[in-house]
């Protein structure tokens, strides 16, 4: 006996000038199911999720909305929510300087005649936060609370609008292995109290965990529904395959790598924290990557992997920084970003948008930027060639936009990924340190990165390369290093690594690490 | 000129084949939008008045009038915009150029120095303060707000202990007639009813214009982007050589180019330049649309921003000087206001308020279409209060219209 329906968005489409973003796309919610919406960036999954929010008012789509067995026209998100239909974005919508308790009932407060009670709202964001599982004073400041405590908060905060059908946009994108596994366990528990969720995601291990049906988009069109009887495992080739039309034999293109001599190294790194001078971020740290290899740098968030990398390129992260950086044999000194740069270093950041865009910008100029010494002359730039460097990137990284004079903000994010790491490789380093490059972009791109990373290594560079997904770092590198609580806490081989024995290392504590380093 | 402003352009989505000159012209105004807009406003705003004035709005003497009376503005302009461009705000122009008019003044009238060397001392007295300032922003990393803010008093605090409470006046005649005159007459053969020199300026301003624009234009179709089609590029280009044979021709009836407006035609050209051209204005348009982004590209942001503010300090000191000797003497109350003038011109001329968005010639365009409006409004004998209101309202629906528009084609 199938539960009834909760939803039922029919024959869905939305079109923007130039563009139709959904076509006749079916969504049917059942009650208290966990149902999962995959779908390549700009197959209509968000556009589909702001339909159903009134976000995109009724009247500005055509199909029909059913919800709860009633017709329903929303005007805003306020009609929605009214109806129990709650939605978290990807970007939270957290204010930082507030507590946590002001952001649960932020427009909803508990006032008589615009006067708060602050004893009532302290009362309920406390009784809020015991549903979630979130230890925190309901005092303590948002800015205090990492991502993962925060996305806590979002949902609690859903739940005092009285929520009936969730839906979670990228809810584990920023989010590491443990507080994703947290997050999920919370939905499956809203599950069994009888809320309904849809969750958008690129992680097909999560979806396949815990959803009860998945509706695959492609192209802005419904491919299939998936309904998963009790204890049936989903084929999560079957998702790709729907996803991108395609069958993605090789989601990590193989390669036979023949590293040769040591390129760069890093020897007793230390750093201390920007703020707090007594926190050591990164403990004595030494590693090294050789020409032609891919080493992979392995950690929960806020093990210091960024901080490491950072740090190293051109003192950008932190103060009374100690050890050695040798480039060859031959120590390096590296007190600038150009400093970084002249040697043949190249860090490509993780958080594009924030630290490797400038979005209003074309796609010659973000390209250039880094390098415009190569393309101009006595401080005078030649457009000419700097289009025509950036022109050859758009082609040989297959970055989809009408021509270099693009403005990056427009494009999708694996393309503007693809911006970011041109905007380094122009630079003609020797070594690259790239930093989540994957977050984000869906699996075609994804598998795209990856051929990129590979070219770079066979291309005789040496590429050191951050990850907080196991699978892609196990499926690209040659040697793997971890890092936990700022110390490297162990190095393997590809032959010897797994999702398992990683994470082992990932998780292991400060006392631990010291007897236990494996080679 | 050919600045082309980096706004946000439409949608993304490639035109449609077999699109008409009227989608072709679409695209071409729309991806300089503010910009186009402004210089069809101001068209608009000067055929009214014209209109309205019975023809006084585009006599000369109204003309030159207009030019002299706001050219100092439009110095600062220039300064504002890369300020703003650049992320940053400047609250203290008014005073610093209130301070380097006195300073000037007073070495030529009680120190009795050249007024050569006078002039050069402002400047530098303008250079030393946008270092203090620069400073204080760029390495210390107070808002520019807060530092120009304080300023705003100080130099103001310091202007009046310089004239010590009374103005000081009686410039020298040197001086005033290279900063506020004419351009000398010589008889070249045009006869003299006409200042030849002048026509002479234009006709070379005009060649200066079509051979860069042909190169430009020549660089855009070589790496295949999309450029105007030739009927509508020749079109343009001879709208512009027009304009400015005819503006050349009504200032040559009258008594020439003032030496204000070839001031401003340097200003214009070379940091049109540098701002569109050299790897300094690129790198000031990477640190106000993204610092975090541009310091990690190896952009030396602080030394970026500590630049820009010297720069504008020089500027302002300009600015105190071409006040100074168009008042002829140093007062305490010089240049109030000038900086919202300036601040207006700049937004109104397409700057964004987040940074790394905005153009020289905007910011002219800007402070002209604030100008024209100004001097229409006295020819018709509006009240003064009037013409704040006009002033102000004008500067929200320029705005305004911008972000209507980009909401419109942006989704």
């Amino acid at each position: 006996m199938a539960a009834p329906l909760i939803l039922e968005m029919r024959d869905i489409s939305k079109s923007f000038p130039g563009v139709k973003a959904l076509e006749h796309v079916t969504l049917e919610v059942r009650q208290g199911e966990i149902h999962a919406i995959c779908g390549e960036n700009g197959a209509g999954k968000s556009t589909l999720i702001k339909v159903l929010g009134g976000i995109y008012p009724h009247g500005s789509y055509e199909g029909d909305i059913v919800y709860n067995g009633e017709e329903v026209a929303f005007k805003d998100i306020r009609g929605s929510e009214a109806r129990g239909i709650v939605i978290i974005h990807q970007e939270l919508a957290l204010i930082p300087q507030l507590s946590i308790a002001e952001n649960i009932f932020l427009g909803n407060e508990h006032s008589t005649r615009g006067v708060i009670s602050w004893n009532e709202t302290s009362k309920h964001a406390a009784a809020l936060l015991r549903r979630v599982g979130l230890h925190e004073n309901p005092e303590t400041r948002i800015a205090d609370l990492g991502v993962g405590k925060q996305q806590l908060v979002e949902i609690a905060k859903a739940l005092s609008k009285k929520v009936e059908l969730l839906i979670l946009d990228e809810p584990t994108a920023a989010l590491n292995e443990e507080d994703s596994q947290k997050l999920l366990g919370l939905i499956l528990e809203l599950k069994a109290n009888g809320i309904a969720s849809v969750i958008i995601s690129h992680k097909l291990n999560e979806v396949a965990q815990v959803a009860d049906a998945i509706t695959i988009l492609r192209d802005g069109r419904t491919i299939e529904t998936i309904r998963v009887a009790k204890g049936e495992v989903i084929d999560e080739d079957r998702i790709i395959r729907g996803m991108v039309g395609r069958d993605l034999a090789h989601r990590f293109p193989e390669r036979t790598s023949t590293p040769g001599e040591t390129l760069f190294a890093v020897k007793n790194w230390t750093v201390y924290h920007p703020l707090d001078q007594t926190r050591k971020v990164v403990d004595d740290v030494s590693l090294h990557v050789r020409r032609g290899e891919i080493v992979g740098l392995a950690g929960l968030i806020g093990a210091g992997r960024t901080e490491l990398c950072m740090s190293v390129f051109g003192r950008s992260y932190g103060t009374h920084i100690s050890g050695q950086v040798f480039k060859g044999d031959k120590e390096i000194h590296l007190r600038t970003v150009s400093d970084a740069i002249k040697h043949g270093i190249a860090y490509v950041t993780e958080d594009r948008k924030r630290y490797g865009l400038h979005l209003i910008d074309t796609i010659s100029r973000n390209v250039s930027l880094a390098a415009l010494r190569k393309v101009s002359e006595k401080f005078v730039i030649s457009e000419r060639e700097e289009a025509t460097s950036a022109e050859g990137f758009r082609k040989q990284m297959n970055i989809k936009a009408r021509d270099v004079a693009t403005i990056v903000g427009t494009l999708s994010g694996g393309n503007q990924q693809k911006v970011v790491l041109s905007k380094w490789i122009f630079t003609d380093p020797d070594i690259l340190i790239i930093d989540e490059p994957t977050r984000g972009i869906d699996i075609g791109a994804k598998s795209e990165i990856y051929g990129i990373l590979n070219q770079l290594a066979a291309d005789e560079k040496a590429v050191l390369f951050i990850s907080s997904e196991l699978p892609e770092l196990l499926g690209v590198c040659d040697r793997i290093y971890v890092l936990s609580e700022g110390r490297l806490t162990g190095e393997l081989s590809r032959k010897d690594a797994t999702q398992e024995s990683l994470m082992k290392l990932m998780t292991m504590d400060r006392g631990a690490s010291n007897v236990n380093n494996v080679a | 000129m050919s600045t082309t402003s980096p706004e946000r352009e439409v949608g993304g989505q490639a035109p449609q084949s077999g699109a008409g000159v009227a989608s072709v012209l679409r695209t071409a105004f729309s991806k300089n939008i503010r910009q186009s807009g402004m210089l069809l406003a101001l068209a608009v705003i000067v055929v009214y008045y014209q209109i309205v004035t019975h023809g006084t709005t585009l006599h000369p003497a109204n003309v030159s009038n207009v030019i002299q009376q706001n050219g100092y503005i439009l110095v600062l302009a220039i300064g504002m915009v890369i300020v703003i461009i650049s992320g940053h705000i400047d609250l203290s122009v008014g005073s610093v150029a209130a301070l380097t008019g006195a300073v000037a003044a007073q070495l030529m009238i009680k120190q009795h120095w050249p007024w050569g060397w006078a002039v050069v001392a402002a400047l530098v007295v303008g250079a030393l303060i946008g270092a203090w300032q620069g400073f204080w922003i760029a390495y210390i990393g107070i808002p520019s707000f807060i530092v120009t803010l304080s300023g705003m008093l100080v130099f103001r605090g310091i202007t009046f202990t310089v004239l010590g409470g009374r103005d000081v006046g009686q410039l020298p005649r040197g001086f005033r007639e290279r900063t506020t005159g004419f351009l000398p007459k010589y008889d070249l053969g045009f006869g003299g009813k006409v200042h030849n020199l002048t026509i002479v300026l234009g006709l070379l301003f005009a060649l200066f214009v079509v051979v860069n624009q042909w190169r430009d234009r020549r660089v855009q179709t070589r790496y295949g982007a999309e450029a105007l089609p030739l009927y509508l590029f020749v079109g343009k280009v001879a709208a512009v050589v027009a304009f400015l044979l005819g503006f050349t021709w009504l200032l040559a009836r009258y008594n020439g180019y003032p030496v204000v407006l070839l001031i401003l035609a340097f200003l214009l050209l070379t940091y049109g330049f540098i701002m569109k051209r050299t790897v300094l204005g690129r790198h000031i348009y990477a640190v106000g649309g993204n610092s975090l982004a541009a310091k990690l590209s190896g952009v030396k942001s602080q030394r970026v921003t500590f630049f820009v503010f010297v720069n504008m300090g020089i500027l302002a000191a300009l600015c105190g000087l071409l006040i100074t000797a168009r008042l002829n003497s140093a007062t305490q109350s010089a240049g109030n206001f000038f900086e919202l003038e300036a601040i207006a011109a700049a937004f109104i001329g397409g700057a964004s308020a987040s940074g790394g968005v905005g153009t020289v010639l905007g910011a002219v365009i800007g402070g002209l279409v604030t100008a024209v409006i100004a001097n229409g409004l006295s020819l018709t004998s509006a009240s003064t209060g009037r013409q704040y209101i006009v002033r102000g309202l004008l500067l929200m629906f320029a705005v305004a219209f911008d972000i209507f528009n980009k909401k419109r084609v942006g989704r």
